[in-house]
This record gives structure tokens, sequence and C-alpha cells, in this order.
């Protein structure tokens, strides 16, 4: 073992039935270090964390931990507790009506007996000590969700971790939050603990990672000193090809951008809905791609879920074509041509135990109505089609939608949509959660789409997706819509500063 | 989560109200002067056609026209009758008259309505109190009833007895009464049972029963099923595989309670035999009440129920529209 | 060559183990293998003529096939209801009362003992399948639209179901004496197999051709899995849930019909009694998961069967009948059991283990 190492997995095998998912992976991580471990969706990063906490035991392959003479064994998440390996997932997986403290020491003591004002006290003192805004007797469910993560982390600091394992912990959290977590891991490393940390946004790894590792198909490519990697070289590695796509993209701009004669297809005015937002006005022209933007929770969500009648919309009219239309649930807007794929792609967007044929059919099938089943064989006919077409990643057309990957899922969803042949096509965070190769894609997607005639509305949290994307954007802020960009002010800066108050035009 | 919680609120209250819509007190009119105020607890009334005729007779006696003033309670469970006595002491009624759903748990509530001089008439089902807690008690006595139709069967003088067995809930008082009898038979006489099994009073059950039997190629040739719903589902299942039963038949069937249609069943010599099982207790209550209020004694705490038993072959129409429930 | 077939052979029978259906096959297959040994007799079946002098096949087999009717019928909609709300309804014994007792309230007129029928047997069924459905309804709406747990909600009739019951006939006791009433429970003369049976199948072809001709399975497993997701595409989920039930008060409308004449009469508190335990086991034995979504009809449907095959091999062996319901909740703790993951893990590791004996065979 290396001298500052606290964790090396050295030459790690796993195989399930059909893959293998792991084939010789090394990992090292040393004291107070921060380590990305980066790779597409299916490269086997869950895996190896996986492997690592005892929820899955490896084929082949050693694991040594510092303080510890022989290879260790972890055939339980319990084991890898005891041996200061904690884990924070993407999910909180905390009981959300038990106090902080609660949380924090719940399960820990194998005694009957419990001191609750010591506990609470300790609790305190932790929270106060790593800087987290909460107090050992709150409700955890009152706390934000970026707090909860934190306490997620605190608990498993105190259980005296040496690695700390954050598995995607930022993809719920807004900016200031992130920046919260990361002065909290910062600390951490000055500790001495070793962090793995796990995520799809590349500036969070350039931002707050010392090492990176890279792994695909199972395989490991590399470790990297961070500054030896530029973002360009970790994108080709985790692809394993060169990237030059990026710039493509913007070359197959639409075409229908320029005719800016065109009238609207869709216009609302003063929509509002029961979902809190203020009454906004709205328009989309055939062929225009445009995008909602602004901070998590400014109401970007909730103003495309009232187009789409998700919510209950309370007032303010739809025009299709200059005709007003009536849309107080969704398959109003269906019938109008209007397709909705929703951000929470685990609540509102998979059916989970259906088939990829079944998901894939189902809006068309709905549209359809009650009484003209799609017959099977058009329903394996137009599953085929579009898995060929999206380059859906499936064992058949058969496998539950639930057993496929988050990219592939969202791909899915997206030909579920595309089938219906809609007019205007709604993408709320098409690309969260998943891999790069599969975010180029749906991106391009969406342009070839355009240049089709199609009018789509592309909303991502990652504002350079949006500049690649999009041509017209609204900004948003407290609900309410407070600006559009369009043309040359489609710029980083200029979206920040309409997103923070406008005043930073004058300087 | 509120909208949930408030949901099952909403449940739970109409659950309630619908419980207590079965089971609470029909409220007594105000103190009229000299009636004697009289609180009954009964069994459901829909638990079967028995209690149907005995609830009847109760209300037919206990009118203001007999010098009554009556409350009614119904309750197929202990803990709810004895909050309707409880209410029943609180306002004050003279006489409790009770049919108790299970034996236990009556003591303490019992005690209370003789602190306050209520006099307790137990009918159609005793308890396990000290007798000094009631007056009188009015029962059938099951035993007998059993042993009058094991003896009518004896008489009939077959070959041979291969019977089917039919039992009512196990436990029961009626099914100890009449299973104790017929079980000493085949003891005694060396009957054979070609099946004994309980079908809780279920027509459904005793047809899926007799059916078994039959489906077995075993020969019978007496069906006693103790009461009249098993054995008209036992026939049932005789009529499906033309097996003849009744007066001079291959199958002699036996049922209990006297139904009025199972009588007729007896007028049409389809069934053999019905055992009484006398749910018209008001008059004998009514004979008490009217000794204790004329400051008698009574000479006996325990009075047991004429009870008969009827014969297919020398059951008349009249008998039907007496006796039939 | 041997090795091979039995290799395929293995591996169909894995493939058979994965399958839902498997669970309500197997289980049938033991209760066959079980009563094959110990009484072949039970598998005879015999013509012969009832009372009336009709002929009838008579036989354990037909009165599995006849008793299993109902619970086959009320298996389908409980299936349906599971599948969409992930709930069950325990109130159709007290919905099969109300049913059959509005058919022999429509029969019978004011009279309870009428010579004739007051009313074509068609009309009196039309009816009842009304106001089951309209019961149904009344149990959809509180768990579609109120969102009660459907336990809780069909408490309610469970509860009053069979006083309601009662009030139809003024608690009086209907007995219909025409014959042709009892055909539905018994035979229809010079067809020798039981009639229900014919209902039953009835009600398995409908259902089949809903499956095929609308989008029902569809809808109800995507709103059982997903109802979030259902409802952003298109679908009303309270509607599909609301209508389940509806479907599920038409199942207990005909089997109440079945029900009341097999005996041409009614009696109230115990008719149809723990039917719903029965009918939600159905749906269970059919591997179909309780807490909603994917279903597998005629795996429900079998599971009905499955377990009228216990219930009469059980009366067979003079079981006594109130025990009845221990041994089924035995069968339920195996089912649970079996279905288990760590169970199901164990299995397929031992179906492994099994080819990797073979192909070391096939080396050697």
């Amino acid at each position: 073992m290396k001298e500052k190492a606290v964790l090396e997995m050295r030459n790690i095998h796993k195989s399930f039935p059909g893959v293998r998912a792991l084939q010789g992976v090394d990992f090292t991580l040393c004291e107070g270090e921060i380590h990305a471990l980066m790779g597409e969706n299916g490269a086997g990063k869950s895996t190896l964390i996986k492997v690592l906490t005892g929820v899955y035991t490896k084929d082949e392959g050693e694991i040594f931990i510092k303080g510890k003479e022989k290879a260790v064994i972890i055939r339980s998440p319990q084991d890898a507790q005891k041996l200061g390996i904690s884990t924070v997932y993407q999910e909180i997986t905390l009981c959300p009506n038990l106090s902080v403290a609660e949380n924090m020491y719940i399960g820990r003591t194998s005694s009957v007996y419990q001191n609750w004002k010591k506990m609470n006290e300790d609790a305190d003192q932790i929270l106060k000590s790593l800087d987290i805004p909460a107090s050992a007797t709150q409700q955890l469910a009152s706390c934000s969700i970026a707090v909860q993560q934190m306490v997620a982390i605190a608990r498993a600091v105190d259980m005296d971790c040496k690695v700390l394992i954050l598995d995607e912990p930022t993809s719920s959290l807004d900016e200031q939050e992130v920046a919260k977590l990361f002065k909290l891991m910062r600390d951490l490393k000055e500790r001495g603990v070793g962090i793995i940390f796990v995520t799809h946004f590349l500036d969070q790894v350039y931002e707050v990672c010392d090492k990176i590792t890279v792994l695909r198909d199972g395989r490991l490519v590399g470790e990297y000193e961070i500054k030896d990697l530029p973002r360009v070289q970790l994108v080709s590695k985790m692809l394993g090809k060169d990237l030059d796509d990026m710039s493509d993209i913007k070359s197959e701009q639409s075409a229908y951008d320029k005719e800016d004669a065109s009238a609207s297809v869709f216009e609302a005015e003063g929509l509002v809905s029961n979902a809190g937002i203020k009454p906004f006005d709205f328009y989309i022209k055939k062929g225009e791609v445009n995008g909602f933007t602004g901070l998590l929770g400014s109401g970007r969500s909730e103003c495309v879920r009232a187009i789409f009648g998700a919510d209950r919309v309370t007032g303010g009219t739809v025009k299709k074509d200059g005709k007003t239309i009536k849309i107080t649930k969704p398959l109003d807007a269906m019938r109008n041509g209007i397709a909705y794929l929703p951000e929470d792609r685990k609540i509102d967007g998979i059916v989970g135990d259906l088939s990829v044929r079944e998901n894939i059919v189902l809006a068309l099938q709905v549209l359809q109505g009650f009484f003209k089943p799609i017959s099977k064989a058009d329903a394996y006919k137009f599953a085929d089609e579009y898995i060929k077409l999206l380059g859906i990643k499936t064992a058949s057309a058969d496998t539950p939608i639930k057993s496929l990957s988050g990219g592939n899922q969202q791909k899915v969803i997206l030909a579920r949509w595309l089938l219906t042949h809609p007019e205007y096509l709604i993408l709320d965070e098409p690309t969260r959660g998943i891999d790069v190769g599969t975010k180029i894609d749906i991106q391009k997607l969406v342009l070839k789409l355009a240049s089709e005639g199609m009018s789509i509305t592309f909303i991502s949290s990652e504002t350079d997706e949006m500049l690649r994307t999009c041509s017209r954007l609204v900004v948003m802020r407290d609900r309410k819509v407070v600006g559009e960009l369009s043309g040359e002010e489609l710029t980083q800066n200029m979206i920040m500063s309409t997103i923070a108050g406008g005043d930073n035009n004058a300087e | 989560m509120k909208k949930r919680i408030l949901a099952l609120i909403m449940a739970a209250t109409m659950v309630f109200g619908l419980t207590a819509c079965g089971g609470a007190a029909e409220e007594a009119s105000s103190d009229k002067g000299g009636l004697i105020k009289v609180g009954i607890i009964n069994n459901d009334p829909n638990e079967s056609g028995y209690r149907t005729a005995n609830d009847k007779d109760m209300k037919e006696m206990f009118t203001e026209a007999n010098g009554y003033e009556a409350s009614f309670a119904y309750s197929l469970k202990n803990d709810e009758q004895i909050t309707a006595a409880q209410k029943f002491i609180q306002d004050g009624v003279d006489y409790l008259l009770l049919s108790a759903a299970d034996t236990a748990g009556w003591d303490s509530v019992l005690k209370d309505a003789q602190a306050e001089g209520i006099k307790v008439i137990l009918f159609d089902r005793t308890i396990d109190a000290d007798p000094s807690l009631y007056e009188a008690s009015i029962v059938s006595d099951m035993d007998k009833e059993g042993q009058t139709a094991v003896d009518w069967l004896k008489g009939q003088n077959l070959g041979e007895y291969k019977i089917i067995h039919l039992q009512g809930v196990m436990g029961s008082a009626a099914q100890q009464g009449r299973s104790g009898a017929l079980d000493a038979a085949v003891a005694s006489d060396g009957w054979t049972l070609v099946t004994q099994q309980t079908a809780e009073w279920n027509a459904e059950k005793a047809q899926q029963i007799v059916q078994s039997v039959i489906d077995s190629g075993e020969s019978f040739n007496v069906i006693y099923a103790e009461n009249d719903d098993m054995a008209k589902g036992a026939v049932a299942a005789l009529d499906k595989a033309n097996i003849s039963h009744g007066v001079g038949k291959d199958v002699v069937v036996m049922g209990f309670d006297c139904n009025k249609w199972a009588l007729e069943e007896l007028l049409n010599q389809n069934w053999n035999y019905d055992g009484q099982c006398n749910p018209f207790q008001a008059s004998y209550i009514n004979d008490i009440i009217k000794k204790l209020e004329a400051g008698e004694t009574l000479s006996e705490k325990t009075i047991i129920m004429d009870e008969k038993g009827f014969d297919a072959s020398t059951i008349t129409q009249e008998d039907v529209d007496k006796y039939g429930i | 060559m041997q090795n091979k077939e039995m290799k395929s052979l293995s591996e169909s029978v894995m493939k058979l183990f994965r399958k839902q259906i498997f669970i309500p096959i197997a289980a049938l297959l033991v209760l066959a293998v079980f009563n094959l040994i110990t009484d072949p007799s039970f598998f005879k079946i015999t013509l012969g003529y009832n009372s009336v002098g009709d002929p009838v096949l008579s036989g354990y087999l037909m009165t599995i096939l006849d008793y299993g009717s109902e619970l086959a019928i009320l298996a389908i909609g409980m299936t349906l209801v599971t599948a969409a709300t992930g709930g069950q309804d325990i109130s159709v014994g007290a919905g099969i009362a109300i049913a059959g007792s509005v058919v022999l309230r429509v029969l019978c007129g004011t009279d309870s003992r009428p010579e004739t029928l007051q009313a074509p047997i068609i009309v009196a069924f039309l009816i009842s399948c009304v106001v089951a459905m309209l019961f149904g309804a009344f149990n959809g709406a509180l768990v579609a639209y109120f969102k009660i747990q459907p336990m809780v909600a069909t408490l309610i009739l469970f509860t009053a179901g069979r006083s309601i019951a009662a009030w139809i006939n003024n608690n009086e006791l209907p007995i219909i004496s025409d014959p042709t009433f009892s055909y539905f429970g018994g035979f229809i003369p010079g067809i020798p197999v039981p009639t229900p049976f014919f209902i039953a199948v009835a009600c398995m072809v409908i259902i089949a051709l809903v499956l095929k001709f609308t989008t029902l399975g569809l809808y109800t497993q995507s709103v059982g899995i997903n109802e979030s997701s259902s409802r952003l595409n298109g679908l009303n989920p309270a509607f599909i849930k609301f209508i389940t039930f509806v479907i599920l008060g038409l199942c207990v409308a005909v089997a109440g019909l079945i029900k009341v004449s097999r005996l041409s009469s009614i009696n109230y508190s115990v008719i149809a009694k723990d039917i719903e335990m029965d009918a939600i086991l159905a749906v269970a034995l059919g591997g179909n998961a309780l807490s909603g979504g994917k279903f597998n009809m005629t795996a429900s449907i079998l599971g009905a069967y499955v377990i009228q095959f216990l219930t009469t091999t059980l009366y067979k062996f003079n079981v006594q009948s109130d025990a009845l319901s221990a041994y089924k909740a035995v069968v339920v703790i195996v089912l649970v059991v079996l279905s288990t993951p760590v169970v199901r893990e164990f299995l397929s590791g031992l179906g492994k283990k099994i080819k990797a004996m073979i192909h070391v065979k096939e080396v050697g």
C-alpha cells in the first residue's frame, strides 16, 4: 500500500448475468484528497461504489484499508461502516420525520438506554464544528435538501470515517447550496478524510477535486491529477473518442431561427397555475427552440407545467395558431400537439415495471383512445424504430424500463413523446443525471427536430447547454418571468446578471 | 399527508356511525306513568330466522298496550351489549332482559343493576354469573332437543345408520347439545358417521360437504343437519346427484329450528324431521314479570321451554302456521 | 445426447420458474399429484342423472369447476382493483349478499314465496348488476376521489352490506320455487356440465376480449405502477381506479346470481362468507403483487381454481371445515416466502448448480 493511501482497490472484477460490470479495476484514494470518479452511465462507477460499500460482493480482487495489514473483506454495508467507509447517496436515506440528532445517531448504539440530552448536545457540537446551519432538535424534514445532505455527511463523519463517498450529492441542490457543500467537503479534506466524489457536473469536478479516475465500459481508463487533464480531454476519455461534437452542435443551428416573421404556434397570456407562479405571458414560434432559465426553484418547471396542464391552471388564456384553446388537463395539451418530458424522470416519467415497448407507446395509446389499442406488432415496430433511432441500450423491447440506466430511460421517455409527433415539445431537464454522450445526443436531436419544424422548449440547469441549443431564453427569478434574452444577448454573463437582478448591465 | 389523515378520520367516523346505528339503543320515549320500563338487549335480528322470530315476538309482547315501555338494543358483540346495559341502568329501567352474546364478563354490570334495584331476566342464553344476580333464565334445552331428535331417529328402525352429520359453529350451545345426543347414540348403537363436519350454520358449506361425500362414492342414508339452512344445502347436493330423500326415500333428512319453509318441506314429504328451538320467550317473560310485580316468588330460576319435534308423516298445515318461524 | 435434452429441459424449466404463472401451475400440480397418489379415483368423472332426470357429470373435478366459478369471476375484478389501486376490496362478500338479495326481491315482488316469478330473471339480474355496480362505484369514489385506502373504504360496506341486503327484502326469507331459476347455479336440462362453469368461462372470454380490444390492461397497470407519470401521459388515474371498482361490482353481481341460484334462496349473514379473502388469495396465488402494478389475469383465475382444488381436497379428507382457513393461511405463508427475493435467488442458484452438474457430466 502506498504511503498516504487510505484505500486501495486492486484488480476488482464483478459480473452480473450477461454483463461484465467491472474488469480489473484499480482505485486508490489518499488521505485528505477529493477524488472524482468519472464515467458514462454503465461505465461501472456505481458498481465499484457498491462493491466498496458491501452492497455487492466482488468476484475477484482485493481491497486494502489504512491500518489493516491484510486485505479486508466487506460483505455488507455494516462491514463497510465498521471499516470507516461511509456513503451519502443522491437520494436522502435519512428519516425525515425524526430530528436531526436522532438521524445522526440512529442505529449506532447497541444499548437500549439513550441519553437524549447528551445526544442532542453532541449533535449540536458536530453541526457547529462543520458549520452546518441546523439545530439538533429540529425535525429533519424542515431543513432544506442541501442541509439534509449535510446532516447525512455529518452522520458519516461522526462515525469516524476515513473514506467518505458522495454519490451525486449535488444534483438536487442550487448553486449556493452547492457552494456550502463544497466548503464542507474542503473542511473534511483538511481533517484528512478521503472523499470519493461521483457527479455528472464537470464544472464541479474542476472546482473541488484533486484527482480524477476515469472508468469506461467496466475498465479503468486512468487516474489523473486534475491539472493534467483539461475538460475536453476528460470528456473524450470518458467517451472513448475525440470530442469535436461539441462544436458541431453550434453549426447545426436551426434554419427556422432566421424567419422571425413566422407567427407564434402557441401563445399564452397571463397564464397562472396553483403551483405558486406569478402570471406570465409566453409564445413560441414554429421551429423555434427557447428555454426557461433561472435558479432551482425559480419557477421554470412550474411555467411549462402550466402550459401542459400538469398543474391546475387557475387563470390566463392559451392560443394555438391564434385560436383560443382550453387546456385543463394533460390530455387536452396532448390533443393540441403538446408533449412534455417531465423534470423528475423517476416520479413523473417512467412507468417502472412496464416494458420499454409499453413505455414508448403509452402516450400515443392514450391519444388514440381506450377502444383502439395499438396492436402488439405495431407496438414492437414503433419500439424497435425508436430504440434504433435514439440508440437506446436495452436487452429487448420487453425489458422493464426500470432496469435501464438513467440516460436510456430518458431516451425512452423522449421516444414516447416523439412517437406522438408533437408540434410543440417541452423538455424539462432532459439531460439531468445522464452521461455526457447522451447529453450531446439529446441536444443534437433537439436542434434536428427544430430544423424539421418542431417547436421546442428546452430547460436545463447547465447554462452552457441552454446557450448551445436555445435561440431565445426566458429568465425567471422568484417564480416570476424577469426578462427575455435572444440573439447577441445570449451570453453566460447576461443570463447571470438578468437572474441576479439586471443591475450588472451598468458595469 | 393532511388529506390522508382527514380521509381516514372521515372513513372512521362513517364506520363508527354505521355500527352505532346498528348497535345503539333505540331511545325510549319519556317517562309515562304506570308503565313498566324494560330494557331489552338482544342479538342482531338479521343473524338468523330464529333471531328474527324472537325479536318480533318480543316487540309484539312488550308494547304500551300490554303495560310496558320498552327500549331495545341489538349487538352480536358482548362489549357493545354491556355498554347498552350500562345505559339502560342509567336510564333507570325496571327490568333488564338479556340475551347475551357471550357467556362471560357480565358480573360487574349485573351487580350495578342489582345495586340500582333493577331486576334481570335472561332469555335464550345463560351466562357465567352468580345466579343471585338474576331473577330467572328462560332457555331452550339443547341437549333435550338433540335427544328428542335422536330418539326419533332410533324409532325409524333403519336397517343400518350411515349418517352425514353437519354441525353448527363449533362450541355454540346449540351445536354442543345437538351433537352430544347424536355422538352418544353413535357410540352406543353402533351407528356409522360417514362424515362429521362443521358447516358453520352455512347452507353453501353444507352443500359442499355433502357434495364431497357423494363424489367419494360412499353411501349414506341419514343427513343430520343441526339447522334448517344446512339441511337445505345438503338437499341441494342430493338433488344434483339424483339421490332421493324424504319420507320413504333413500335418505332421511333431519333439520332443526322449525323455519316455516322447512316445515313446508316436511309437509311436502321432502324432509323427514325438524326439531323445534322455541324462539317465543316473550310470554314466559311476561308471566315472570307479572308474578314479580305481584310480589310472588318464583318457584325456580331456570325455566325450560316446551319444544317439539315434527315428523313429516304426522305434520299438519296447522303446525306449520303455528310453529313455523 | 440425453444430457443435451436434459439441459434444454432444465433451461425451459428455469424459464418457467421465472414466469409469474409458474406459481399457480406449480400449486395445481402439487395438489393434483398429491391426490393422484393418495386416491386416483379423485379424478374419476361419471355421467349420471339428477333428480329431475337430466344428465349431469359428477366427480371431484366437476365439483371444483362448479364451485370455483364464483371465485374465478371475483378474481377477475379483484385483479383489476388490485392492479390499479394497490389495495383490495373486502366488501365483495357483502356485495354478493346485496346483489343476491336484489335478484330475489325483483323475482319475488312483494310475496316472499311466490308461485310464479314476478319478473323475468334477466330483468332481475340486470337490476342487480346496476345495484352492485352502484355499490362498486361507492367504493371506487371513496378510493379514487377521497383517496381513502381501499381496505378502509370497503370496510364500510363490509360492515353494513349484509344489513342492507336484509333490508332490501324486509328481512324476509324469499324462496324461489320456479325450477328455471336454479339453472344458473345447477344444470341446464340436457347439458351435463354445471352452468356456473359456463358463466365463469363467459366472464373469462369477455375479460379476455376487453383486455385485447381495449387498453384497460395497460391503463390499470400504468396507474398502479406510477400514478403521477400516468397523469402526465394524459390518463385520468382517479377515473381508472373508479372504473375498476365498478367492474368488480359487475363481477360481484354475476357471482351473486350464481350463489342465490344454487339454493334458490339466501341467508344474509352467511352467504358468500369470507369469499373476499379467497378472492384476494386467488390474486396473490396468481403471483400478482398485492401492492398493485403489473398483473396476469390468467394466473389469477388459475389461482381461484387452485383454492377450490385445495378446499375440495380438504373436504375429501374430512378436514374440519372451520380449519380450512388455517390450511389456507399455510398456503399464504408458503407463497409469500417463495416469492421473496431470498428464496428466488436460492432457487435460481440451485438451477445454476444443476446446470453446472449436467455440464460436468457432459465433459466427463
